[in-house]
């Protein structure tokens, strides 16, 4: 149970990355940018297809992170500059990434089995089992990442893309192109989802070309699940939620499994806890009102 | 300072719903003039706004602002001149950011954006004077979200960025109807202070004809996409609303006027 446990946390943290690429497009930048389920399997592709061709496996996370952008890019262009819809733009880039994945990965599944990864590197140096070295890479490059990407938040760009997200007609009177702003922000988002693809791939041993197969939706289960369980208050919290919302989640999924749920069950189980999640709102707002004319009508007997 | 030549402006051009909604419109503007624009619904008052903010590009005509081709930028890049506030009081500010990001989104509008922190310590002193001369007490919330203010207190704000740089042209589009009487009173009075003290040119959409007289050194009145009167100095000090309503019939050879021109 506790190897269950530690493992679920490990990989939590290693989709946590992703988690709050899904975060910036998502919630800042108020795009459901469905490219993230090709980017994640093109960091895999690129990670596997470095350390197979004998490249160093940090240098592939860095380059897997580069990647992730080119995808966000794409997006970006597709929606701001041709006017494609987001969603659809999303859609497109990730059917495009389906086969750049393969031709990057020759084959439709690459094994890394005893070759090098950033996992092997840290075992080596601090002699740690391959748990411990994932927890530990994980977290570093976690939370990591909220600071740094608190700090961009709050510079002059990055007030300028959670300002496109949250009125792009008021920023557009303050001079910010939206354009560019949105097009940043898709490239930050998939660029850490790439690098969260990356991660996964070396932990797992593997690179599958359908790895990314329903990756929004865990990704948005993550966040919901942050966002309810963990803080609210401030910019800080709200990025923190979201990795605590990824272990979290994969706290759960291990759950369900051990307690005999099949493994072929998991993406509609996922699936249904989104769509319950996210249709909250309404469902409590009915409650109101069937409260409030309750009420009502205590009143007036 | 504002030179509109020929302005025409046409929407769905080309299919069963075609209107024009501005038709050769011509004005100029001097340094300092504050021109307030009445007109029924559809006139194409607002539409003239936002052909001079860049939010739709004209069909034909030009803009040109203290010699420049305005027409031609983008409507981001048109922003660096222009200072605006929407008849919306939700659409001039980010409402899930905090009151002093936006006004520090507003300090920099038309400057450069880099890696440097959004908001600076010395801003939100600057910020703290700007709010306070306001008389709403914001000084003291400039941490809260946009999101918790009221519709008055949005735009009161929304005014501040607007002039916070100042603006070579200020645009108020209606920028008092969506408020209640007493808080539009007030945002008025404000602006026409901003206005005064700036020394800002200024066009200001309205359809109560009462403001459109009291505020302003110039009265333009729209039907139809053109300008059927306009007035200025000492002969709009002694227009009365029954002359405008008057004008009006006999200009554009429509009798009514919309209910809300007349009471609102």
């Amino acid at each position: 149970m506790e190897q269950i446990l530690l493992g679920a946390v490990s990989l939590g943290l290693l989709w946590s990355i992703m988690t709050l690429g899904v975060y910036i497009s998502y919630r800042i930048l108020d795009v459901a940018d469905l490219s993230v389920e090709g980017s994640i399997t093109l960091g895999a592709a690129i990670c596997a297809g470095m350390i197979t061709a004998g490249g160093n496996p940090v240098l592939a996370l860095l380059i897997a992170f580069i990647g992730g952008m080119g995808a966000g890019l794409v997006t970006g262009l597709l929606h701001t500059k041709l006017g494609i819809p987001a969603l659809l733009s999303g859609i497109l880039t990730m059917i495009a990434l389906y086969s750049v994945n393969l031709r990057v990965m020759g084959v439709s599944n690459v094994s890394l089995l005893r070759m090098p990864t950033v996992y092997t590197l840290i075992g080596e140096l601090l002699g740690t089992s391959k748990t411990v070295s994932i927890m530990i890479a994980g977290s570093l490059v976690a939370f990591a990442l909220v600071f740094i990407l608190y700090w961009f938040f709050g510079t002059e760009i990055g007030s300028a893309i959670r300002a496109t997200g949250n009125n792009p007609h008021m920023v557009r009177a303050q001079g910010i192109n939206t354009d560019t702003a949105i097009i940043l922000g898709l490239m930050l988002a998939n660029g850490l989802v790439a690098l969260s693809g990356g991660l996964i791939a070396q932990s797992q041993n593997y690179a599958d070309v359908q790895m990314g197969v329903g990756s929004i939706v865990i990704g948005l289960a993550s966040l919901i699940i942050g966002e309810v369980l963990f803080g609210r208050h401030g910019f800080k919290s709200r990025l923190l939620s979201m990795v605590f919302g990824a272990i979290t989640y994969r706290i759960i999924i291990a759950l369900v499994l051990r307690l005999g749920m099949p493994a072929d069950d998991l993406k509609l189980f996922t699936a249904i806890t989104v769509a319950l999640a996210l249709s909250l709102p309404r469902f409590s707002a009915y409650l109101d009102t069937i409260k409030a004319s309750l009420k009502g009508g205590r009143r007036h007997a | 300072m504002l030179k509109i030549t020929g302005l025409t402006k046409v929407f769905n051009p080309g299919t069963i719903n075609e209107k024009i909604a501005l038709d050769q419109v011509d004005l100029h503007l001097r340094p300092g003039d504050f021109v307030s624009v009445i007109g029924g619904n559809g006139a194409g008052k607002s539409t003239l706004l936002n052909c001079v903010a860049g939010v739709y590009r004209q069909e034909a005509g030009s803009i040109l602002l203290d010699g420049q081709r305005l027409d031609r930028l983008p409507e981001h890049k048109r922003a660096k001149h222009l200072g605006r506030v929407f008849q919306d009081p939700l659409m001039g500010t980010a409402a899930d950011m905090e009151i002093q990001e936006n006004l520090a989104l507003a300090a920099r509008r038309g400057g450069f954006r880099g890696l440097s922190w959004g908001v600076t310590a010395s801003e939100k002193a600057e910020f703290h004077t700007r709010l306070a001369a306001l008389g709403l007490g914001l000084e003291e919330r400039m941490s809260v979200k946009v999101r918790l203010l009221s519709g008055g207190q949005r735009q009161a704000l929304t005014l501040l960025m607007a002039i916070l740089k100042t603006p070579k042209l200020l645009l108020l589009d209606e920028h008092t109807a969506a408020l209640d009487p007493k808080t539009a009173r007030a945002v008025l009075a404000l602006s026409d202070r901003f206005i005064s003290d700036l020394g800002l040119t200024c066009m200001m959409v309205t359809h109560n004809m009462r403001d459109a007289i009291a505020y302003g050194n110039r009265l333009i009145m729209m039907s139809q996409g053109r300008i059927i009167l306009d007035v200025n100095g000492g002969d709009k000090k002694k227009l009365t609303v029954e002359e405008l309503i008057q004008m009006f019939s006999t200009k554009s050879g429509e009798e009514v006027m919309s209910d809300r021109m007349l009471l609102g």
